[in-house]
């Protein structure tokens, strides 16, 4: 049985307030680095990683931080964590550090991480802010993951390219060619790509919503989801 | 309001905001302690992992079996100079079979990426034929301009054979300019760069030949060519 609360999480991370398509959050890694699954998964977890222990940091200090500093307290939390995993990834998962390149420390900008810190994880128990991180987390990671497989089946035809990079050579045989003998289409690969094919993975969540708030009759419930338009203005990229 | 109470409160404002100071140094502390100790924890093996790619990288550069000396032991200080775009001292491996160098492996830099330098290495067999070019380090796009990383695909390899004079001068440019070698429409400032700084390697290994394969024991430039053991 799980509480109420942990299914409020649940739903709130990877449905009803999903940082990719609904809070717009984090879009920096999302358009840039989902050009293929590999990227988008490795960089989902990496980025979930931190979500967890920046929420579970700043929740089991997050009474002795005067209110005027919060901010520049959490940003220095999340600038350690995250150079402390880019440290251990480079240290020891050599090629996720590689396929990651620049924007593992640039997971210390993306907006979702302060932005559950400062509405969750600072108000809450630390094992609640630790699974909203991670529910946060992974919400992000499986939109990044359908993004990019959208982008690489479109743009080069295959599903898995680049796995060797992340897993080792033995791997290579993963790679899935789902269009054989495809030219490419470049534009889904370049920036462009990202910001059509996450134009309509938003436009598929907002049919789905509306689908569904027709067939209860109850159109009271819809306003519970976040305008993205609003929530998309504190965005830094 | 009166004086004694007007001290009090700006006594207090002051209490609080030295306390506030105190909670964020506070943390920035703490902070810093566990970066540090992060940083000294993943030293060895960072350093390590680097190394073994390093000599991997030198690897893919040069033939199979042509030579039997360690590389990195055989590594010698390359100067500052403008046609290997090096700001600091570099350095070049020499490969050697026997005492006689086979090949030499420069470090070269590409000055002027879309953003900013690109680390190169690049083997030469003695008699000036590239045996392979390799990206150390970049910050090109990724997913744009980081085919060059043979990783991701096999872009650089078309390096390999091309000699200071074939293809000829007006040769050594992406096609878009004119020249021989392919590059990608969309990312054309990256494969420039390293094309014509691979150019300007060779022309740096054509000027000093002799001074690159001397034999260890002269590691300094000798004045007069002696007769290899």
């Amino acid at each position: 049985m799980i509480s109420a609360e942990t299914r409020d999480i649940l739903v709130n991370g990877l449905w009803k307030q999903n940082p990719g398509i609904v809070q717009l959050l984090g879009l920096c890694p999302l358009l840039a680095i989902s050009n293929n699954v590999v990227n988008a998964l490795s960089l989902g977890l990496a980025t979930t990683l931190v979500m967890a222990l920046s929420s579970g940091a700043v929740a089991l200090v997050r009474n002795i931080i005067p209110n005027q500093i919060r901010i520049a307290v959490f940003v220095l939390i999340i600038a350690a964590l995250v150079t402390g995993v880019e440290l251990a990834i480079h240290a020891w998962a050599l090629p996720l550090y590689v396929v990651l390149g620049v924007f593992l420390p640039l997971i210390t900008t993306n907006c979702i991480v302060l932005a559950r810190v400062e509405a969750f994880a600072s108000k809450r128990s630390a094992a609640h802010s630790v699974f909203d991180g991670v529910v946060m987390g992974l919400g992000l990671t499986a939109v990044l993951v359908v993004l990019g497989a959208l982008r690489e089946i479109l743009g080069k035809g295959t599903l898995l390219s680049g796995i060797d990079l992340a897993l080792g050579p033995e791997t290579r045989g993963w790679v899935l060619h789902v269009i054989p003998d495809y030219d490419g289409f470049l534009l889904a690969i370049l920036p462009p790509g990202a910001f059509i094919g996450l134009g309509l993975l938003i436009a598929l969540r907002n049919m789905i919503e509306n689908v569904r708030a027709e067939r209860t009759l109850t159109p009271a419930t819809t306003h519970l989801a976040a305008p993205p338009a609003t929530a998309a203005s504190g965005e830094a990229a | 309001m009166s004086g004694p109470l007007a001290r009090d409160a700006l006594r207090e404002t002051l209490r609080e905001t030295a306390s506030t100071a105190f909670t964020l140094l506070l943390f920035a502390v703490v902070c810093a302690a566990l970066l540090a100790g992060a940083y000294l924890a993943t030293r060895p093996a960072i350093e390590h992992s680097e190394q073994a790619e390093k000599r991997a990288l030198l690897i893919q550069v040069l033939p199979p079996g042509g030579f039997d000396n360690d590389l990195v032991q055989a590594a010698r200080a390359l100067p500052v100079d403008r046609l290997l775009g090096l700001k600091r001292p570099g350095q070049a491996y020499v490969a050697r079979r026997g005492a006689t160098a086979v090949a030499v492996v420069l470090e070269a830099v590409a000055p002027d990426g879309y953003a900013g330098e690109i680390r190169l290495l690049v083997g030469i067999t003695a008699d000036g034929a590239l045996t392979g070019v390799r990206v150390t380090a970049h910050k090109e796009t990724p997913g744009l301009g980081d085919y060059i990383e043979v990783a991701k695909n096999d872009w650089i390899l078309q390096f390999d054979g091309k000699r200071l004079d074939a293809p000829a001068t007006e040769g050594w440019k992406v096609r878009k300019d004119g020249g021989q070698f392919d590059a990608y429409a969309g990312a054309t400032i990256t494969p420039r760069a390293v094309v014509k700084a691979v150019h300007s390697a060779l022309r740096y290994f054509a000027a000093h030949r002799d001074t690159l394969l001397a034999a260890p024991g002269d590691a300094a430039p000798p004045p007069q060519k002696e007769p290899t053991p």
